[in-house]
């Protein structure tokens, strides 16, 4: 047998050659074998018993996996507007010139391969690349071409780190340069936490009454939507089917946000405990940390953290010695992809399938995981549980505004002195949260992403909360030189490349909206494009199959609302009916070069 | 009070449309008490007379040919309709547009296995227009008001629409007018 048969058996066995495990197979096989090739899908497919096509789906799914062989070292830089704000293009064009390659390219050698890659979760020290695993940020010019330069000498991404970030950043498992950047903590989440002393308490309580206590605390889901986590659980614990599972949704990939990172670096005891106390209140034994490939760096700490909870009693068979209350947590690792944090992407993904949504009805509560009852939260509403439990229901709930108990983690980023992660009690004014991350006069906001929505000075005097501004915690700032068509344009590049693309509004939408955008950035707007984007924007929300297509038109459906004039600018009335986007002097070129070289001859 | 005046033209299309205006059979009596055709290669009136109120246009823009003649309709027209899935999407001419047009080219006059060249030129005779880079529906290149779908719209609809505009009055297209299936 040749070394990648054995070696590929040698996997595909460690996972009982069980199709639910396929993310970690191609990944192994990646790790090993540089590519996930051809042959080695077809050994894949026959060791798992499905067919090469589904094994190629996934392997082409992902943006971290490949069927060709890339450089050894893969070098992604992030361009997220962030980073662009922040100096990435020059970052750029040195790794390509150093290289010698273009973007998408790999060197002769074999050394290294060149990508883009959205955001990877650190918009607050951008620019930032990843090297393999390893994470670089501030990133100038003459920093890449100094890691180009180190990479050849000694080949080896880890060795770039020369001083760690702080706290667990600097853990011997974890040792990176990041920096946690938490720059206000509040009482919930950020607050010093002992591990065990909430999940002691919620044993003490029967499961229903856990459930109710959370109800009581009026907790909702972190991740944005806001969906009350009580009655998620009531929902997964009195739906049929056995077993129940307990997922973590950390594959925040929703541009500008990091917040998940400080917790998973700093907090995951509280993550851990409120997962537990999950497992605990809807009867489920397993739960899975869908964490983002963009976060393996944290892998090992986690690791480390999960086996000592279970040294330590708190994980595993019996837990605290209760009889029977067994529960345990599992690490899947994500490839690169946005839509994964969808919920029902996220589980088919962990299926060991394509990350592709999934219908809903039936809700994952109801049908999720392999067809079972399934209760997926976000890391900060773990958090949260948590400290519900060590604290209590009404602690928790006098904090924040009336219909948004609680603290929110918010990740800062753009036009301010101070990025870095925030955590304040719901019902916060923007301006007040603008003034203390030390944003000097800002033209606009984007709350919650691009898939939440772009507000202007008009709007700073609302609250952030469920009932005004809602936001899964990303705040991307802009100051007055940003050109707020432009940022639409770039969230819908993202939006375009991360459609999974099974549903035709999301798919063809983003591309339609995409263009149009940049039609009129190059001038080529008109009076009518902008009822046609609102039109078509309302037709992708309305029509599309998953969050991801249901949000994807907000960039450009706030920033006509709230900017206005920007666009009103770029797109007069044309003469004579004429599309100013087509250009037949653009469109004939081809066909004159044709001549003209067929007359040379 | 004069006529209002029709004007047709058929880009990148197949006259398909064309037939299914004629197809209205003798509709068109009571078509022209209506109307006045002006450019149109019914008529075959080759330019414009006078300013129209509707223009009816098959096919997408394939040639600089076609641009000029649908700027044209729109210069001169009220309201442009585009007639048929051509002039809507591209229709089947579009289908090059996946391909380079060299590519193209070079299979239509060099390469294809049933191309007898022996001047291995593609023509290039400056009356030919030139060929754009791809298929643009009528909508890319010029702004247009209405939209009739099918291959070919049946008569009944173009006739309904015309009619309807011509009267003012909301058009009806009855479900089987509008359904392909």
């Amino acid at each position: 047998m040749s070394e990648l048969a054995t070696g590929v058996r040698e996997i595909c066995d460690r996972s009982g050659g069980d199709r639910a495990r396929m993310m970690d197979i191609v990944q192994e096989v990646q790790a090993r074998f540089g590519c996930v090739s051809g042959e080695a899908l077809n050994l894949i497919a026959a060791a798992t018993g499905v067919h090469r096509v589904e094994v190629e789906g996934v392997v082409s799914f992902y943006t971290f996996l490949s069927g060709r062989p890339k450089g050894r070292m893969v070098i992604r830089v992030c361009d997220d507007i962030v980073d662009e704000m922040s100096g990435m293009r020059p970052v750029a064009e040195a790794f390509s010139q150093e290289l010698g390659i273009p973007f998408g390219g790999t060197t002769p050698d074999g050394q290294f391969s060149l990508e883009y890659t959205a955001c990877i979760g650190l918009s607050d020290q951008a620019p930032a690349a990843l090297i393999n695993d390893v994470p670089v940020t501030y990133l100038s010019s003459d920093k890449a071409r100094e890691i180009v330069a180190a990479l050849r000498r000694h080949g080896d991404p880890r060795k770039l780190v020369h001083r760690l970030g702080d706290g667990n950043n600097a853990h011997p498992l974890v040792r990176s340069m990041v920096h946690n950047s938490i720059r206000s903590k509040g009482p919930i989440v950020f607050a010093p936490f002992e591990d065990g002393s909430a999940l002691r308490k919620a044993i003490a309580m029967s499961p229903v009454e856990v459930i109710r206590d959370i109800k009581t605390s009026r907790l909702r889901g972190r991740g944005g939507a806001g969906f009350p986590t009580g009655m998620k659980w009531e929902f997964v614990r009195a739906a049929e089917g056995e077993p129940k599972y307990v997922f973590c949704n950390a594959d925040e990939g929703e541009p500008g946000t990091f917040k998940d990172r400080v917790i998973l670096t700093e907090y995951s005891g509280l993550l851990f405990e409120g997962m537990t106390i999950a497992g605990y209140a809807m009867g489920a034994q397993l739960g899975i940390l869908y964490l983002r490939g963009e976060y393996a760096y944290l892998r090992l700490l986690l690791e480390h953290f999960l086996d000592e909870r279970r040294r330590r009693g708190l994980l595993g068979r019996n837990i605290l010695g209760r009889a029977g209350f067994d529960f345990d947590i599992r690490i899947q690792m994500g490839a690169g992809a946005y839509v994964c944090g969808e919920e029902t992407s996220l589980i088919s993904s962990c299926e060991g399938r394509r990350g592709d949504p999934k219908n809903r009805p039936p809700f994952p509560a109801q049908r999720g995981y392999l067809g079972k009852p399934t209760a997926v939260n976000n890391v900060e509403t773990f958090c949260c549980v948590a400290r519900i439990l060590d604290q209590s229901p009404g602690w928790f709930a006098q904090i924040g505004s009336r219909q948004s108990a609680g603290t929110k983690l918010f990740s800062v980023s753009g036009d301010v002195a101070s990025p870095g992660v925030y955590e304040y009690p719901f019902g916060v004014r923007l301006r007040q949260v603008l003034e203390e991350v030390g944003a000097e006069s800002p033209i606009a906001v984007q709350i919650g992403g691009p898939s939440g929505q772009m507000v202007g000075p008009a709007d700073f005097d609302r609250t952030i909360c469920y009932d005004d501004l809602a936001t899964g915690g990303s705040m991307i700032v802009f100051g007055p030189e940003r050109d707020p068509v432009y940022i639409a344009k770039r969230f819908l590049d993202f939006f375009a490349h991360e459609s999974c693309g099974y549903c035709t509004p999301c798919r063809v939408g983003t591309e339609l909206m995409r263009k149009k955008l940049a039609a009129i950035l190059d001038g080529r707007g008109e009076a009518d494009d902008l009822p046609y984007l609102e039109d078509l924007a309302r037709t992708v929300k309305f029509t599309s199959r998953c969050g991801l297509g249901q949000t994807a038109p907000n960039p450009v459906l706030s920033t006509l609302k709230n900017f206005r004039d920007a666009f009103e600018r770029r797109c007069p009335a044309r003469q004579e009916g004429r599309r100013a986007a087509f250009d037949l002097a653009a469109a004939t070129a081809e066909a004159e070069s044709i001549v003209l070289e067929q007359a040379a001859r | 009070m004069s006529k209002p005046r029709v004007a047709t033209a058929s880009l990148a299309g197949c006259f398909g449309c064309h037939m299914s205006i004629l197809d209205i059979d003798d509709r068109i009596l009571q078509l022209i008490e209506l109307v006045e055709f002006d450019k149109s290669p019914i008529d075959d009136y080759k330019g414009f007379t006078q300013r129209c109120a509707i223009g009816l246009i098959e096919g997408g823009c394939c040639n600089a040919e076609n641009v000029h003649v649908l700027q044209d309709f729109r210069k001169n027209c009220d309201i442009l309709i585009a007639l048929g899935e051509c002039a809507i999407c591209g229709g089947i001419p579009a289908m090059r547009n996946t391909i380079p047009l060299r590519e193209c080219l070079a299979e239509a006059y060099l390469d294809g296995p049933t191309v007898h060249n022996p001047s291995r030129r593609i023509p290039d005779d400056p009356e030919i227009p030139r060929l754009l880079n791809r298929v643009y529906p009528c909508h890319e290149v010029v702004k247009m008001d209405y939209y009739l779908q099918g291959c070919p719209p049946p008569a009944d609809a173009i006739w309904a629409a015309l009619t309807a505009l011509l009267t003012n009055r909301p058009i009806q297209l009855p479900y089987e007018l509008l359904k392909y299936d």
